[in-house]
């Protein structure tokens, strides 16, 4: 025979002023199995939890009854306490009088004989309870990031520094990610390659990190502690060994392409490094572009012309580091820990017809313009129109291009823009005393450290015209382009002749954020912006247990976020890592082999990857739950057309004894 | 849209339309008419003039009243609906009168009320399209007697036809290329510039003509300065707007050329080989013909 206590919350006047706590401690008192009830005006309090550990102890309690507030709330905390007492953690149960009561009701007679209802049901239930225990299982200690710009960089550099192995994984030839690209920083105006290549220098000499550039990561298994992941490692064609990153070979190759990193302003050979600084300072060869390449395709076939032979980058290294013999590989590696970092790229402005639709050469989006003020850049840091190569006198910038727009499915703000824009305009000015920028804007966002300060500056001291309204049509007259807007403020349509038209593309998720989210199990919105668990009180974690998420992958943010969030990551993953062993929590699913018939329709509904086939003895194939996946949800125990399978801590019978016991009152 | 052995390569023979030319087309763009009957007859396109047409309301109706401005058209989407044909509509502003009214008809409730309003039970089964996608089929073999080599034309669309793109669905709102598409089948040569579907100013000319001025002007002289030896439309408003203003634009805005505005019916019944009398060239107010004749159309 079980001997229940129900201890009844005041909770001051929480549940106290609604509900007449006394009179629910007295029915308690006559329910079946109950041998102690009493009250308390703070239960989660110190005296309040004192109170209900001498109670087990003086009482001989079994099982224990806490009406108060949510078991969100102080859940834990009451496991604690009843554990203190000498009870197994999970021979506790939580009435909800708060939320589900004295809060959403005000007459206290009916919401007094609710309570009671609801206590009743709780010892109804927790007279079904069983003790529960949770496991223990390894961890691998090393952590995998997932892109290799600035968030992944300082992320990989935290953990390395904790003492952690770390693995980098970057798709481009070098990681620096689009950082590297900037010029400068608002608001301080720092070069941002002076600022961020110490940084990835610091990861390729850090013992801890192993960098792999030119991957991808291709399959993730396992779970909290024990992944598995498939990396593809794409032919580089270069042996790293041997390579000294001496720059014969790049500057041989006769072949050029469309520079990706100068956003194809420039040019870069089909043997490269994308860009001066990069990490590693080696080159890879572009298969798809490579001559020599494109004869061995051709050479298969022999169809069509014969390509021209070319092998130049191999005749001219010194020290024969070329190997044309590397194929792809895929490798497979465990890690305790991941953290994805893939980042962000800009809103393709193409769609928006009224701008040109990508037509005219002298609009250009800002990430271009960052290229064009770059010393590094394919201009050499001078600010020259695409179309003739003149200096633009009058520049236009257009706010909110991809960002806050319903028509283009961009309804967010991508926060940067008003700021690097303002930069823009700072930065033209110095470039070129006689520029006249004019900025067409929405609002002017600066909110953070110094930003409002440094966007005033833009239209104070260099003189930028901020004009409130969209820009309705840009169109071609003659070498320049005429820009139709409208200033909201003074309510007419403005007209500007303008040598150059500057675009604020937003920021959206990566090419294939949400296949990664996918392979990782873990959420997206509609914008494939990957979801944190929590947006304010768990901002790196997610619902998947060992993943974490960090920088723009989430959602538009600068670099100082970006680096507070790469940190913010890696200290949970320190956190995961420093421990020894996993404490996995009791409370999943689990099947009885009998009478399984291995459907597999729970393995179907999993969200988490849970359920396992297993091979009994007689050479039944029947599902298992992998507890260490399992998070309890009960999708599983819906879709089991046999019944087989059930959840610990709320079984079919505990949950159905409290029914029964609600329904006959 | 009647049968047609599309992409085959057979001559299409059949391909009749419900005609509905609108007001203008009866009086002061007689000429659209007349060219577009002349060139439908010598494609093959045979067009039935719908016997009891009514009025589209133009901006008129749904500017007073918003039943009658679906009431108006209406009534003739009925009588297309019943001859069972396609409907073509040489008028962008009727065309776009029809595309709203069947756009809005989608609305269950609003159909029932506009069919109480007509006395009539309407369906929106009926096909709309402007003369200008009907005539621009690549399907339709085109004999060009006489290719407009050497002419630079400024295909203009105004906004009527393009816009709102949910309602008209005709082609790309900013930079559409039908009408270009078909000026290069017939030989011409279609310049690319910016303003193909900016406003002429449409009706605003009756009360404020110092606006329609400034409109109209901005896309002249800009089809002018990308190299434009004439402008071509597909809508009586913007026809009327462009080329008979051009004085105007001379005394207050200092335009100092003229610059003839065709209907893109005139310049397919050139290259066809009728004689600009009877396309009614004439008509003009900016006569276009001394620029033909250099070019040697004329």
């Amino acid at each position: 025979m079980s001997r229940i206590g129900v201890f009844v919350c005041h909770c001051g006047t929480n549940i106290g002023g609604v509900v007449n706590v006394p009179e629910v401690v007295e029915a308690a008192r006559h329910m079946p199995l109950v041998a102690y009830a009493d009250e308390n005006k703070y239960t989660c309090s110190e005296v309040g939890q004192a109170s209900i550990r001498d109670a087990i102890r003086e009482q001989r309690l079994d099982r224990v009854v806490i009406a108060s507030c949510s078991p969100r709330m102080h859940e834990n905390t009451f496991r604690r306490t009843v554990a203190a007492a000498g009870l197994n953690p999970y021979l506790l149960e939580i009435s909800n009088i708060r939320e589900h009561c004295s809060w959403v009701h005000s007459d206290s007679k009916d919401a007094t004989a609710k309570a009671i209802d609801l206590v009743s049901m709780a010892v109804a239930k927790v007279a079904r309870h069983e003790s529960l225990f949770p496991k223990q299982v390894g961890l691998t200690k090393r952590a995998l990031i997932i892109g290799g710009g600035i968030t992944g960089i300082q992320a990989a550099l935290d953990i390395a520094s904790a003492g952690h192995e770390v693995v980098l994984v970057e798709k481009e030839p070098s990681i620096g990610g689009r950082m590297s690209q900037l010029d400068k920083t608002f608001p301080t105006l720092d070069c941002s390659a002076c600022i961020l290549t110490p940084k990835m220098v610091d990861v390729a000499q850090h013992p801890n990190i192993t960098l792999l550039t030119y991957s991808e990561v291709k399959e993730v298994r396992g779970f909290v502690g024990n992944f598995e992941v498939d990396i593809l490692k794409k032919a580089k064609m270069v042996d790293y060994v041997k390579c000294t990153g001496c720059g014969t070979c790049w500057q041989a190759c006769p072949e050029r392409i469309p520079s990706e990193f100068d956003m194809g302003l420039g040019s870069r050979p089909a043997i490269y490094i994308p860009f001066a600084q990069a990490v590693p300072n080696k080159p890879v060869i572009d298969i798809a572009n490579c001559r020599y390449e494109k004869y061995l395709k051709w050479k298969e076939t022999e169809e069509g012309p014969e390509p021209p032979q070319c092998r130049i980058c191999e005749g001219v290294c010194p020290t024969e580091a070329i190997d044309r013999s590397q194929k792809d590989e895929i490798i497979t590696e465990k890690f305790g820990a991941v953290v994805v970092t893939t980042g962000f790229k800009t809103f393709d402005h193409s769609v928006y017809g009224e701008y040109g639709g990508g037509r005219y050469p002298d609009v250009i989006s800002s990430l271009e313009l960052e290229r064009l003020m770059s010393a590094a850049g394919p201009t050499g840091g001078e600010v020259l129109r695409p179309s003739d190569g003149s200096h633009p006198k009058n520049v236009v910038f257009i706010q909110c291009v991809g960002s806050r727009d319903d028509k283009v499915g961009r309804p967010y703000c991508s926060k940067v823009c008003c700021m690097y824009t303002a930069k823009h305009a700072i930065m033209l000015r110095e470039h070129d005393s006689e520029v006249q920028c004019y900025v067409f804007y929405i609002d002017v966002r600066a909110g953070g450290k110094d930003f409002e300060e440094f966007a005033r500056r833009a239209q104070d001291e260099t003189g930028a015209l901020y004009l409130r309204g969209r820009v309705s049509q840009i169109y071609q007259e003659g070498k320049n382009l005429k820009v139709m807007g409208e200033d909201s403020l003074i309510g007419r349509p403005v007209e500007i002749e303008a040598d150059l038209v500057v675009l604020a593309t937003g920021m959206e998720p990566s090419d294939n954020a949400d296949l990664i989210a996918q392979k990782l199990n873990i959420s997206y919105n509609t914008y494939n912006f990957l979801i944190e668990a929590h947006p304010k009180l768990r901002p790196v974690e997610t619902q998947t247990d060992g993943i974490f998420v960090a920088g723009t992958c989430v959602g538009p943010r600068d670099i100082p976020d970006c680096v507070a969030h790469g940190g913010a990551a890696a200290a949970k993953v320190v956190a995961l890592l420093s421990q020894d062993s996993l404490t996995t929590d009791p409370l999943t699913s689990i099947i009885d082999p009998m009478k399984c018939v291995g459907c597999f329709a729970c393995k179907e509904v999993c969200p988490f990857n849970a359920i396992e086939e297993q091979i009994t003895r007689d050479k039944r194939t029947i599902a298992s739950i992998n507890e260490s996946l399992c998070k309890g949800c009960g999708l599983c125990i819906v879709a089991c057309r046999p019944g087989a399978i059930n959840l610990r801590g709320f079984t079919s019978q505990q949950l159905l004894s409290e029914v029964l016991t609600l329904v006959r009152g | 849209m009647a049968p047609a052995e599309s992409g085959s390569g057979q001559p299409v023979t059949e391909r009749i339309y419900s005609y509905y030319p609108g007001c203008s087309l009866h009086a002061t763009a007689r000429e659209y008419d007349v060219s577009t009957r002349l060139v439908c007859q010598k494609l093959g396109v045979e067009l039935r003039e719908l016997e009891d047409w009514v009025c589209c309301g133009a901006s008129a109706a749904h500017s007073t009243d918003h039943l009658l401005s679906l009431a108006l058209p209406a009534h003739t989407l009925k009588q297309a609906e019943e001859k069972g044909l396609p409907l073509a509509v040489p008028c962008a502003m009727c065309y776009s009168r029809l595309r709203f009214a069947l756009h809005e008809l989608q609305n269950k409730d609003t159909l029932d009320l506009v069919s109480r309003t007509i006395g009539k039970e309407l369906s929106t089964a009926v096909t709309v399209k402007h003369m200008l996608q009907v005539l621009a089929d690549e399907d339709i073999p085109l004999p060009i007697v006489k290719p407009l080599s050497g002419l630079k034309v400024a295909c203009y669309y105004g906004c009527l036809l393009v816009r709102p793109p949910e309602v008209v669905g005709f082609d790309d709102a900013e930079d559409p290329q039908t009408m270009d598409h078909l000026m290069e089948r017939l030989g011409a040569e279609a310049i690319d510039w910016g303003l193909k579907t900016n406003c002429c100013g449409a009706g605003v000319a009756f009360a404020r003509l110092d606006v329609v001025l400034k409109l109209s002007h901005r896309i002249l002289s800009l089809a002018q300065k990308s190299g434009a030896d004439c402008v071509a439309v597909a809508c009586p408003m913007c026809h009327a707007n462009l080329d008979m203003y051009q004085k105007d634009m001379t005394v207050k805005l200092g335009w100092k050329t003229e610059l003839p505005v065709l209907y893109f019916t005139q310049l397919m019944g050139l290259s066809l080989g009728f004689s600009p009398k009877e396309l009614l060239l004439d008509k003009h107010i900016t006569n276009p013909l001394p620029m033909l004749r250099e070019k040697k159309l004329a």
